[in-house]
């Protein structure tokens, strides 16, 4: 047992010391008003004590100014709160650009994890620090729900769709990975750690692991395995549309709605092909429904992203 | 209290007429809500054996007192039977069963029968409940998540959402019965702006009731149809979306915790206006806040959703409408505070349990505002301070104020007086060992410990010893009010008309306990409600 008792968790990444302090504010307002209400209410009922069994309280009725004014305060003080939040929470919403990519998978019950370049770990994940990390998360079965506590974030891990959180590790130290979202009879087993290394560590370590190709490379060899790339032709020729510089881009669809072709409209392109049709073509794929695990998709998805738009014939490519 | 001479009251409610036929084919609202009453005793009891489970299991980090699928069905079936078989009835359906139509001057509610039949859906739902328990338990969680409810789980959860389904429409009657007994039944003279604030939030309450019922039974049919005939609703393997019943399911069970909190803001502006004899600090602030609360109530449902995927910007809207309920919520504590300025404030039991109702609801209602707030919601939600939070509005405020009113009327209800020094005795235990419960709870919820964990790292122990170590006291607070006021029922002292010298039909126009149409001349009522500075007080 610790002899120490703490009342933070470690605060190893760039966010955690700001969530302290917009914890430690809110605390300190809110400490101010409950110390507030609860001397005046000790004060009255000292200093108003009933003297005699007949007495009754003085003929007041309220006093709209002071009431006004205690309706403006609360309001003002929790726009404060929800600007301060808000901003913290679209930081948290927005991972950098040059982060690097790992893929988490959650299933009943343990954490998969595979980095970039290929190497897996099971219940562990291995980081550098000063580099910010975007988590692609999956699930196998059920939610769950990663919750990294010295990073201070957390996101559901839902089936049927990807989600998404970063952190940039500030501090060489191993931490607590929970599962937050109730999953089952495991539930509390479904924990693991972050170690977080310099950057050489890092490397070393990436060095010594069996890769079992990167993410793309698996992908890439799924997309001719599963026979995507027979329809799906770089050409435009295909029974498909093809797929070069697809993601991100504005895809319309047979009923004319307009869609942004992101992480969750490959997914569901890929599991539940019916679902959105583009436009110009026929709903004639098959669904790869209980063909492709989880980890499978994530590689999929991630060959798709590197697959970039041809330069225009004739024209100056950029 | 008071020196008068009391006689055994004529015929009351309790004696006329007699036998067991007489009580469970009863049409009297009084007698209905001594049926409740009785009834969410029990369900309260069996729902604090499944707490004691919980404690007992988290003493030690190991999992080592029961394995993983107990510990989860102890928790879920804690969270089942108080939530809808306790703290949903629990107000309205006993104190607000038994004082709506004496408090505007009625014999009765709008609809007996219908009040009878919604207890009888109640304990039909209850023993439906039973029978889950009985049949295998329950390991979803009270919030019945899918897909894990409806692919995953191997327990009796058809049942069990059939008994929240059941026990639902008692609700639903109950809301409507108050409703239009409300619009349809004051008394000459009672006006809107004359009613006792209890009945405004009780008409809040149902409100709730009334509209948001039906949403939770909904959710529990597509959730039975999904689970037992494979309807393609929420498992995204066939097509579903998980996160759907997340938002069905809490456009009900948000405002659920209106209904568990209003009736007991209702029952606490009765309390602060009688033990201070004094008018309402802002009666119309006070009244429209309740409704305030209850309609922003249906608002804000996806701040249960701030990492579920939801998109961000619904995320923003949730967030900011949430920090507006903190506002009437700030005025009603403000405006109870300022009542007491100048009052003559009494220190009989009611008073204990009124003040302790204030410092708890304070804690709860502040820490909503931390999870209202996006980004620290990140870090906290689904951890143990959210257990706290909820714990400190739910057991702490409500319950609070259910006992402080049951203390409050129990002479009127039952004719009979209890031993005032354990009824103070019982207010402190179950403040300190309530504080000493779940304060921890909000350390641990910070320091990263998730909720529903049948086993933790060790550095959350001590933590967790000072909790278990809590519920013992709150549990012997609990204990010992059960106990003597069981023993008033035979040996209490009789109670007068009105022992409190308190204003209101209930107390000025009423014997103790009521005779079974409560008034023996019709009500004219001809001044506001707690207009103590008005008149003599009549006292006993």
């Amino acid at each position: 047992m610790p002899t120490h008792f703490p009342l933070f968790p470690p605060t190893a990444s760039t966010v955690a010391v700001e969530m302290d302090l917009l914890y430690l504010f809110i605390t300190a307002v809110c400490a101010f008003f409950a110390i507030l209400v609860v001397a005046v209410i000790a004060f009255f009922t000292i200093k108003y004590r009933r003297r005699t069994p007949d007495a009754v309280g003085a003929d007041i009725h309220g006093s709209l100014m002071l009431e006004l004014t205690w309706t403006f305060i609360p309001f003002v003080l929790s726009m404060v709160m929800f600007g301060w939040g808000a901003s913290l929470f679209f930081r948290l919403a927005s991972p950098p650009a040059n982060a690097m990519e790992l893929f988490v998978v959650g299933k009943q019950w343990m954490w998969k994890v595979q980095h970039p370049e290929g190497v897996r770990e099971i219940n562990e994940m291995h980081v550098p620090i000063g580099r910010p990390v975007r988590v692609t998360l999956g699930s196998e079965d059920v939610l769950h729900d990663y919750f990294i506590p010295a990073f201070r974030v957390k996101m559901d891990a839902v089936p049927g769709k990807v989600t998404t959180l970063w952190f940039e590790a500030t501090e060489v130290g191993t931490y607590h990975i929970f599962c937050a979202e109730y999953c089952g009879t495991k539930h509390s087993g479904m924990i693991g750690q972050v170690i977080v290394m310099t950057p050489q560590d890092y490397e070393a370590w990436l060095a010594g692991g069996k890769s079992t190709g990167t993410a793309v490379q698996n992908g890439e060899r799924l997309f001719t395995d599963l026979a995507c790339v027979t329809c799906h032709k770089p050409d435009s020729t295909g029974r498909g549309p093809s797929l070069l510089g697809v993601f991100g881009s504005t895809v319309t669809l047979t009923d004319g709605r307009k869609v942004v072709a992101d992480e969750n409209y490959l997914r569901e392109s890929i599991m539940n092909s019916q679902a959105k049709i583009v436009a110009g073509y026929q709903g004639i794929m098959p669904t790869f429904q209980g063909m492709v695990t989880e980890e499978n998709l994530l590689q999929l998805i991630a060959y798709i992203k590197t697959l970039k738009p041809a330069a225009p014939a004739g024209g100056q490519g950029k | 209290m008071t020196t008068a001479p009391v006689q055994e009251p004529r015929n009351s409610y309790l004696d006329a007429p007699h036998g067991i036929a007489s009580w469970l084919l009863t049409k009297d609202h009084k007698r209905i809500a001594m049926l409740y009453l009785i009834s969410i005793t029990i369900f309260f009891a069996i729902g604090g054996l499944f707490a004691l489970g919980i404690r007992l299991e988290l003493l030690t980090p190991k999992g080592d007192l029961v394995p993983g699928d107990t510990y989860n069905k102890l928790f879920t079936l804690h969270g089942v039977i108080m939530i809808f078989f306790f703290l949903i009835p629990s107000i309205p359906a006993t104190l607000g069963n038994f004082f709506v139509p004496i408090m505007v001057g009625a014999k009765d509610l709008a609809f007996p029968r219908i009040n009878l039949l919604s207890w009888y859906l109640y304990v039909i739902g209850g023993i439906i409940a039973l029978a889950a328990v009985a049949g295998g338990g329950l390991d979803t969680g009270w919030t019945f998540y899918t897909p894990y409810s409806t692919q995953a789980s191997q327990t009796s959860v058809t049942l069990a959402a059939m008994a929240a389904f059941t026990a639902g429409f008692s609700s639903i009657l109950t809301g409507f019965n108050f409703i239009v007994t409300i619009h349809r039944m004051r008394a000459p003279g009672l006006t809107w702006f004359r009613l006792p604030l209890f009945i405004w939030a009780q008409y809040a309450t149902s409100l709730v009731m009334i509209l948001g019922t039906p949403v939770i039974a909904i959710t529990l049919t597509l959730l039975m149809a999904e689970r037992s005939l494979g309807f393609p609703i929420f498992d995204p393997k066939i097509g579903g979306d998980p996160v759907l019943f997340q938002h069905l399911f809490w456009f009900y069970s948000h405002p659920a915790v209106y209904i568990m909190i209003l009736p007991g803001m209702g029952v606490v502006s009765e309390l602060v206006a009688s033990i201070s004899r004094k008018q309402i600090f802002g009666y119309a602030f006070v009244a429209f806040s309740s409704l305030a609360i209850a309609i922003l109530g249906f608002l804000v449902w996806g701040h249960h959703l701030f990492v579920s995927s939801q998109s961000i910007y619904a995320g923003l809207v949730f967030s900011i409408i949430t920090m507006l309920v903190a506002v009437p919520s700030a005025v009603k504590t403000f405006n109870w505070a300022a009542t007491m300025y100048k009052g003559a404030i009494t220190w009989e039991s009611p008073t204990y349990w009124v003040i302790g109702f204030m410092g708890l609801f304070l804690i709860g209602g502040l820490t909503g505002l931390f999870l209202a707030t996006l980004g620290l919601d990140i870090h906290l939600t689904d951890t143990y301070f959210v257990v706290a939070h909820f714990h400190y509005i739910m057991v702490g405020g409500a319950i609070m104020a259910f006992l402080g009113g049951l203390h409050f009327w129990w002479p009127k209800m039952t004719g009979r007086m209890y031993p005032e020094p354990l009824a103070k005795a019982s207010a402190i235990l179950v403040f300190v060992g309530f504080n000493l419960t779940f304060f921890p709870q909000f350390l641990l919820g910070y320091l990263g410990m998730p909720r529903r964990y049948h086993e933790y790292p060790p550095e959350f122990q001590v933590l967790n010893v000072a909790s278990t170590g809590g519920a013992t006291i709150l549990g012997l607070g609990y204990g010992l009010c059960l106990v003597y006021l069981l023993w008033s029922l035979k040996k209490g002292q009789i109670a007068p008309a009105n022992p409190w010298g308190a204003k209101g039909l209930e107390w000025e126009k009423t014997q103790s306990p009521p005779t079974t149409f409560n008034f023996d001349e019709d009500v004219i009522v001809t001044e506001p409600a707690y207009n103590y500075a008005g008149t003599k007080v009549h006292h006993g």
